[in-house]
């Protein structure tokens, strides 16, 4: 789909598992830090004349 | 072809006058060569009206979408797994619905003749020994019928109907040395910017009619994503995002559930090749779960069933 490996992430987490949600928004963010801005998928401004 | 069409219209007649349908859905002959249209027949006298031929590749279960009468309609197997599907998803009550079930000999591929003679075509006729004859203004050229296939017939596995109240004929030969993947494999192979490349050089000629959706019969949707405004899902120019977004969503709303009937590629006025993403989403299912979309009405498709032993290495 032109995303990379690493930018979408799945978890299952139910809403008891605070520790779970901190702990996955973490890596998930450091994951998706360390590969850098996104390239892909992305929508330019509409060019109008 | 002539004995399909000879019983197809023999059927549709005996059920419409012992009044077992309201109606008959099928194909009569087009106003352009290779362009049968679907039609509906409501009296005996007019079954007549009815052909079979390798143009028949529009997939009738879409327009059974919902139907609260009678109906007969002829099947083709893809067809019929589509009817399956609709029978599975509430869409369609099978006390409601007749099937005349056609064992397929493959639909010819329109795109593929076209580009293989110069000038306008004006008739295209099948003939017994497998050959298709094609004949426009001072030309003729005769084809091998096996050579002339949509792609998708010609990597087809379930030509017999998996429903069928009325039989045309008896079952063809399935197809079993096949390998229905090989290009999505070399998809799959594909470095990342390849893969986007291919994509990219894949989609570019879309110009966003939604004809490719409306030929399916998965796609009943009141309102599709597409034509949503509030909230607006995704944009509607040709802004290439937009266009790869709604073709992605448009193959993951058909996971699990497409037949591969080639209904959409045969739809698209410029000649996309979509069916690479729902055969690799098939391809998905039936390697990860064993499922094969429509094949039988007692069994739910695997994305509304869960198991204990579904796989999901890829959520954490
Ligand atoms: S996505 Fe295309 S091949 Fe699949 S069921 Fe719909 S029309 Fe047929
Ligand atoms: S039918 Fe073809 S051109 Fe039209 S939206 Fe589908 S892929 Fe695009």
């Amino acid at each position: 789909m032109g995303l990379e490996p690493g930018r979408l992430h799945f978890s299952w987490i139910s809403s008891a598992e605070s520790t779970k949600f901190a702990r996955v928004a973490q890596e998930v963010t450091e994951a998706v830090k360390a590969l850098g801005p996104n390239r892909h998928f992305l929508k330019e401004k509409a060019k109008v004349a | 072809m002539r004995e399909y069409t000879d019983k197809i219209r023999q059927i549709a007649r005996r059920l419409l006058e012992e009044g077992k349908v309201d109606r008959v859905i099928g194909f009569k002959k087009g106003s352009m060569p290779m362009m049968n249209e679907p039609c509906v027949i409501r009296r005996p006298q007019d079954a007549d009206q009815l052909i079979w031929d390798g143009n028949c590749g529009i997939n009738l279960a879409n327009y059974l979408t919902g139907a609260k009468d009678k109906v007969g309609v002829v099947a083709k197997g893809c067809d019929s797994r589509n009817i399956v599907t609709h029978i599975i998803e509430n869409k369609l009550d099978r006390d409601n619905v007749v099937v005349i079930g056609v064992p397929c000999q493959a639909m010819i591929d329109k795109r593929k003749i076209a580009a293989a003679v110069d000038g306008e075509i004006s008739e295209v006729t099948e003939t017994d020994d497998g050959k298709v004859v094609v004949r426009g203004n001072g030309f003729e050229k005769t084809f091998d019928r096996a050579e002339t296939l949509q792609d998708n017939c010609a990597i087809c596995v379930h030509r017999n109907p998996v429903i069928c109240d009325e039989p045309v004929a008896d079952p063809v030969p399935e197809q079993t040395d096949v390998d229905r993947y090989a290009d999505i494999r070399a998809i799959d192979a594909m470095s990342d910017a390849e893969r986007k490349a291919f994509f990219d050089d894949m989609f570019a000629e879309c110009i966003r009619c939604y004809a490719c959706r409306n030929a399916c019969p998965l796609c009943y949707c009141p309102t599709c994503f597409v034509d949503e405004s509030r909230p607006q899902w995704v944009g509607k120019g040709q802004d290439e995002n937009d266009i790869r977004t709604f073709h992605f969503l448009r193959a993951y709303h058909c996971a699990g559930r497409c037949t591969d009937c080639g209904a959409c590629e045969r739809a698209c006025p410029v000649g996309i090749k979509m069916r690479v993403l729902t055969r690799k989403l098939e391809k998905d299912c039936k390697e990860l779960y064993g499922w094969e979309a429509g094949m039988s009405v007692d069994q739910r498709p695997p994305l509304d069933a869960y198991k204990p032993n579904d796989p999901d290495a890829f959520i954490k």
